[in-house]
């Protein structure tokens, strides 16, 4: 992986340059200035405003990021605050094996993939619908309007929408209330376990679906028109058209993200589950994340907690590899790139 | 081959203010009656499950409690108004300390998490300059292997950082994610103009400042969106790194009174109404969400069409 990223990096100015101040040449494309002849102390004198400037953010990327990659060592040890790291013992791989050997974390491990598994399923196609019905909209203004209501909600926090939630569909919320005044019989959506990945799978989607359909709203801007028209003028009817004109147009975005997902199998919305643990019961809500929570932050088993945390760790990198290697064989173009 | 026999037929009915005609392409025909219907409908039932949660709980929050009794609850229809609840939770005690904790994090995590952001998005947006790949890869690895909870609580809580303000700015300071769509749009401005300010002697932090920053307002906007809104709903951080609960921000608070039910205290006023207990619920929720509210139409005119797009399209 040489060149991480570029397609992000390449792909922006395109867009700005589109979206901006009229039409531009690709900035992306051009070879980067090679200087053939500057010494380093002359490329320095040079380029030392600019490595100035990047200077705080690496600082705290530095010790933010890269210190605590490095504090995973007590993963390794029988830590105590007490003691510190450099005085704790070295347990070699103890903790690893006593977190393989734990049922709860195995608990923790189904929920996870289980939640990832239903999101996918459940969540993963309505942006791409709600894109594909927006996109069929005719007038602007409609459009615009419905597009800022309905990715509104991604921008209000985990405990909001939960709050919120809770108010329409919890014992005491607007359902019910409507439910018993009606002389049907109330139900608490709220605590109940057998349902739980319902209410998680509805909530994500009220928080977050209209945010995803932007991506898709973007593809579907970039398809060209003319290849509708050449369809239709061929006889293809509106579905035959979504079937081999929209839908391939949407492929590599929708790969893109089945990628970064599946990269991302083992986080699953740790603040709102966090949130609903107490309500539901660890039993339906215990992820990987609250694993670690509860047994390292909350009983103070740190050294075990870190192991967890580690295994996460390592697993969603080799699983975001992976799934991008995957993606480079069905000749996709995936998150990054080899040049 | 078939010819175009339809011609798109102008479609009356009520226009949408300030829309242009609608243009429905030549060869696509117009949707059958039963598709319309049932597009509006899924649109009208979207638009609702947003907007009506948000309609009940404000409204309820300016309810008396005699409409909140006769409601069962939620208000859905309009009854008697009272302020009774946001005065009660404006004039001191534990919602208005979290909410002015709320406000100096986000002001000054969002100025602070902006500057660093620009200055490495320029800093990185010239490929060729001197350690551009090392840098860049610094900012890169983090984004596909995150440290892990221990042991970022563990170097804060070594740093002497818990119960401080600073735990909850510093830790999520920066985005890379952010960094490198900031850095798009610098690599995308017409390089000719930067390097003619050079040549007439412009230092780089001159030609940030007076060249680059202007052109680049719109997504400068957004990316300071994306920080402010990620102060001001930050609540993990706050259960993992502040114990004292008079730092708590509006977050946390939130939780404990409407999720965990804790009762919603307040100084009341000599010949005030007491606001129903329902109602301060909603009210603290409310203002949760107004900020948001607030920013978000300034805002969100730019999603659309430049950033988030070009760097997601990839």
């Amino acid at each position: 992986m040489t060149t991480t990223l570029t397609k992000v990096g390449d792909a922006a100015p395109e867009a700005a340059a589109s979206g901006g101040s009229g039409p531009k040449t690709r900035r992306g494309k051009d070879k980067p200035e090679v200087r053939i002849g500057l010494g380093l102390k002359a490329r320095f004198r040079r380029d030392k405003s600019l490595i100035f400037m990047t200077l705080p953010a690496v600082l705290l990327l530095g010790l933010f990021a890269y210190v605590p990659i490095m504090g995973n060592i007590v993963a390794f040890q029988d830590y105590s605050p007490f003691v510190g790291i450099a005085n704790s013992p070295w347990v070699g791989l103890d903790n690893f094996a006593r977190v393989l050997s734990d049922a709860n974390f195995w608990v923790a491990v189904k929920n996870t993939l289980v939640i990832t598994a239903f999101q996918l399923i459940f969540f993963f196609p309505i942006p791409i619908i709600l894109a594909i019905l927006l996109n069929s909209l005719v007038r602007p203004a409609l459009r615009a309007t419905i597009q800022a209501i309905v990715y509104l909600p991604h921008f209000f926090s985990w405990v909001l929408v939960v709050a919120v939630f809770q108010q329409i569909l919890g014992g005491a919320g607007l359902l019910n209330q409507q439910l018993l005044a009606n002389g049907w019989q109330g139900m608490d959506i709220m605590t109940n376990p057998d349902t739980f990945l319902f209410l998680i799978t509805s909530q994500s989607i009220w928080k977050d679906a209209g945010w995803g359909m932007i991506v898709f709203l973007a593809a579907l801007n970039a398809i060209d028109p003319s290849q509708y028209e050449a369809a239709a003028v061929d006889g293809a009817g509106r579905w035959k058209r979504m079937w081999h004109v929209t839908l391939p147009g949407l492929r590599p975005v929708i790969i893109l993200l089945l990628i970064l997902r599946l990269g991302d199998s083992l986080s699953v919305g740790f603040e709102q589950l966090i949130l609903q643990r107490d309500a539901v019961g660890a039993g339906a809500s215990e992820v990987l994340d609250t694993f670690v929570y509860f047994t390292g932050v909350q009983n103070g088993d740190w050294s075990y907690a870190a192991a967890a945390g580690l295994i996460k760790g390592v697993v969603s990198l080799a699983l975001i590899l992976g799934a991008n290697k995957v993606a480079h064989l069905f000749g996709e173009a995936g998150v990054y790139s080899k040049k | 081959m078939t010819t175009i026999e339809k011609l798109p037929k102008k479609t009356g009915g009520l226009r949408w203010p300030g829309s242009e005609a609608p243009t429905r392409a030549a060869w696509e025909e117009e949707p059958s009656k039963a598709i319309k219907a049932a597009k509006s409908a899924t649109l009208i039932i979207v638009v609702l499950a947003v907007l009506l949660p948000l309609y009940t709980i404000v409204l309820t929050s300016i309810s008396t409690q005699s409409t909140i009794t006769n409601a069962g609850g939620l208000v859905l229809i309009p009854g008697e108004i009272s302020w009774d609840a946001y005065r009660q939770i404006f004039t001191g005690g534990v919602v208005t300390r979290a909410i002015m904790v709320s406000v100096g994090i986000t002001a000054v995590g969002t100025v602070l998490s902006l500057v660093v952001s620009v200055l490495c998005a320029y800093g990185l947006s010239r490929p060729g300059t001197l350690a551009h790949t090392p840098l860049l890869f610094v900012l890169l690895i983090t984004m596909f292997f995150a440290a892990g909870m221990i042991p970022s609580y563990l170097l804060v809580s070594g740093l002497g950082m818990i119960d401080s303000y600073a735990a909850l700015i510093l830790p999520s300071c920066i985005s890379v994610f952010n960094i490198i769509i900031l850095r798009g749009f610098f690599m995308g401005i017409d390089q000719g103009i930067l390097d003619s300010a050079r040549i007439d002697g412009a230092s780089e932090w001159r030609i940030l400042g007076q060249i680059v920053m202007p052109m680049s307002k719109a997504v400068t906007a957004v990316i300071a969106l994306f920080y402010g809104v990620g102060y001001w709903n930050a609540f993990f951080n706050a259960i993992l790194y502040i114990n004292d609960s008079s730092k708590n921000p509006l977050q946390v608070v939130l939780r404990s009174y409407v999720l965990q039910g804790v009762s919603v205290p307040g100084q009341i006023a000599v010949g005030q109404g007491v606001a129903a207990s329902l109602a301060l619920q909603m009210a603290v929720i409310v203002v949760a969400m107004v900020p948001i509210l607030f920013v978000y139409p300034f805002v969100q005119k730019h999603f659309t069409k430049g950033v988030m797009i070009g760097a997601v399209k990839g």
